[in-house]
């Protein structure tokens, strides 16, 4: 399974805000995009998983067309987004919002499941389901909402700007945990984050956008040795 | 003494049923963000169809039930057929604020003029199905009868299986994540689309109980022009502002609250004053808590 785009521009109004971005992610794979703000990096992910439309270009995952589905469609085929500013509903409660994600799944023994190894990941949900998503830290929330996710069972995960608001410490742990879920669930990631480093510390593979277009794409690694890369993302 | 507990009674009467009609405004409200003023001919309309069931099975019981379930489809059929064009059709620009409220209006005139017009013939009416004389304690003779107990039974019933659906079940989960925040509902593959069609069935149903519950209260009569049901349209949605737009607890709360201030004047004071009052009450109400007694920004409860 590979998730493909290719040639996608998608526009806003007036604004091309993703310009003829081709990229391939492998199975497995955790893909940072990195950018500068209105480097299209929400726009992208947004037309992935059909929040938004594009105007031309193509995307598939596993041979499923990402690009004509509705967001509640792509769930369904193992696509699952969590849109930027910790998606979480704060008028439920934890267990209501984890419980959400697998509404429409048939067996609810297998999401219950699911469920305990998302709090086995996230103990601290665990000690607060029956709270309202309201009352949790920011850090939290956004477990929540990545537990949420998971709750879909996703095999392409797609994250906007996790890390956005956070703490320095509580970035480093939620990261390590994303990290950590590819791995054990098998997952395939496509993080979109202005925190680069952090991004590509744990990413496989990173893509740089600037102004709606790839301008680089290389291994984490190397993007992180990369001078020019260094200079414009990373800040040194 | 016994003049105030008959009040009381009255009071909490009417405003179930103001109540049952907030309940039905508040759920369009927040599965669509449209005030639905078709509303009150949705329940008339339900209540001619509860009518025709009553002179076909003579039970008010069965009558009432199919005439919610007619309710309920008619409400499904004007989001489906009416709303989703009108969204499909509007979606950007001043008008599109404002033009599916002005359209809920004239599909209001709609159901009223075709009621008149096929069924304007007919001499309607529904007589109460349990005594309306009041209960008699040592002698008095309360206002409170057997007709306004059911009325409150029935009420409080729809609101009790109401707040389970809402609270205990998946389709409930998903009626109150697509209110809250539909984006992040469709993510997590909520189909919201359809869940809103299920929020204005579950209105219509309300609605329809509205009709079937205040019209043996009142005089019985059935009219294309009813001025009970304008009153109905116009108190239910004073109760469901007062009670924040947002919250079933609050629409009942301001049902109740309305019914009962509304029932004092009429005793205490002068039955000319019930209009002014009703909006006297509202006013106050948005001066002093502007989002409603219960709505606040983050306070929002099923």
């Amino acid at each position: 399974m590979t998730l493909i785009v290719s040639d996608l521009c998608v526009d806003h109004g007036a604004i091309r805000a993703v310009n003829g971005v081709s990229f391939r992610i492998e199975e497995g794979q955790l893909a940072a995009v990195i950018g500068a703000n209105g480097a299209g990096k929400t726009t992208l992910l947004r037309s992935l998983s059909g929040l938004k439309h594009s105007t031309s270009g193509h995307a598939t995952w596993h041979d499923y067309d990402l690009l004509h589905a509705k967001p509640e469609v792509l769930v369904r085929h193992g696509v699952s987004h969590v849109s930027e500013g910790k998606s979480v509903i704060p008028e439920l409660s934890v267990e209501e919002n984890l419980d959400l994600g697998a509404l429409w799944r048939k067996n609810p023994g297998e999401a219950r499941e699911t469920r305990n190894a998302i709090l086995e990941t996230f103990p601290r949900l665990g000690e607060r389901l029956s709270q309202l998503a309201d009352t949790l830290s920011g850090g939290e929330r956004q477990m929540l909402a990545i537990g949420r996710a998971l709750m879909s069972k996703p095999q392409l995960l797609l994250l906007d700007e996790p890390s956005l608001g956070l703490a320095p410490l509580v970035i480093a742990q939620i990261f390590a945990s994303i990290r950590q879920l590819t791995i054990q669930m098998g997952l395939t990631v496509v993080l979109v984050e202005q925190n680069a480093m952090s991004a590509l510390e744990i990413a496989d593979v990173g893509i740089v956008l600037n102004l709606g277009r790839v301008a680089v794409t290389n291994t984490a690694q190397q993007l992180i040795a990369d001078p020019q890369v260094r200079a414009a993302y990373l800040g040194y | 003494m016994f003049q105030l507990i008959n009040t009381f009674l009255i009071g909490i009467t009417s405003g179930s049923i103001y109540s049952l009609m907030a309940i039905a405004l508040v759920l369009v409200w927040r599965s669509t963000r449209v005030v639905n003023f078709a509303q009150a001919g949705q329940a008339l309309l339900s209540t001619y169809i509860g009518f025709e069931f009553i002179q076909r099975f003579h039970s008010f019981w069965i009558a009432l039930v199919l005439s919610m379930i007619f309710g309920a489809l008619i409400s499904a059929l004007v989001d489906l057929v009416f709303m989703r064009l009108l969204f499909s059709r509007n979606t950007q620009g001043p008008i599109a604020g404002v033009a599916p409220i002005i359209a809920t209006l004239g599909l209001l005139g709609l159901i009223r003029a075709g009621i008149g017009m096929v069924l304007g013939s007919t001499d309607a009416n529904i007589r109460p199905p349990v005594s309306n004389v009041g209960f008699t304690i040592s002698g008095h003779t309360l206002a409170f009868s057997p007709l306004k107990l059911l009325i409150v039974s029935a009420t409080l019933v729809l609101v009790l299986v109401l707040s389970l659906i809402f609270q205990r079940t998946n389709i409930g989960l998903a009626l109150r994540a697509s209110a809250y925040a539909p984006e992040i509902a469709r993510l997590a593959g909520v189909r919201v689309d359809g869940i809103r069609t299920l929020g204005w069935a579950l209105a219509g149903a309300a609605g329809a109980a509205a009709g079937m519950l205040q019209t043996p209260n009142g005089t019985g009569a059935l009219s294309s022009d009813s001025l009970e049901f304008s009153l109905l349209l116009v108190f239910g949605f004073i109760a469901a502002v007062i009670g924040g737009l947002e919250s079933l607890v609050g629409a009942v709360i301001g049902g109740l609250l309305l019914g009962l201030v509304l029932a004092f004047v009429l005793t205490y004071i002068s039955g000319s004053l019930v209009f002014i009052t009703a909006f006297v009450v509202l006013i106050l109400v948005l001066l002093i808590r502007p989002s409603g007694l219960i709505g606040t920004k983050r306070g929002r409860r099923a």
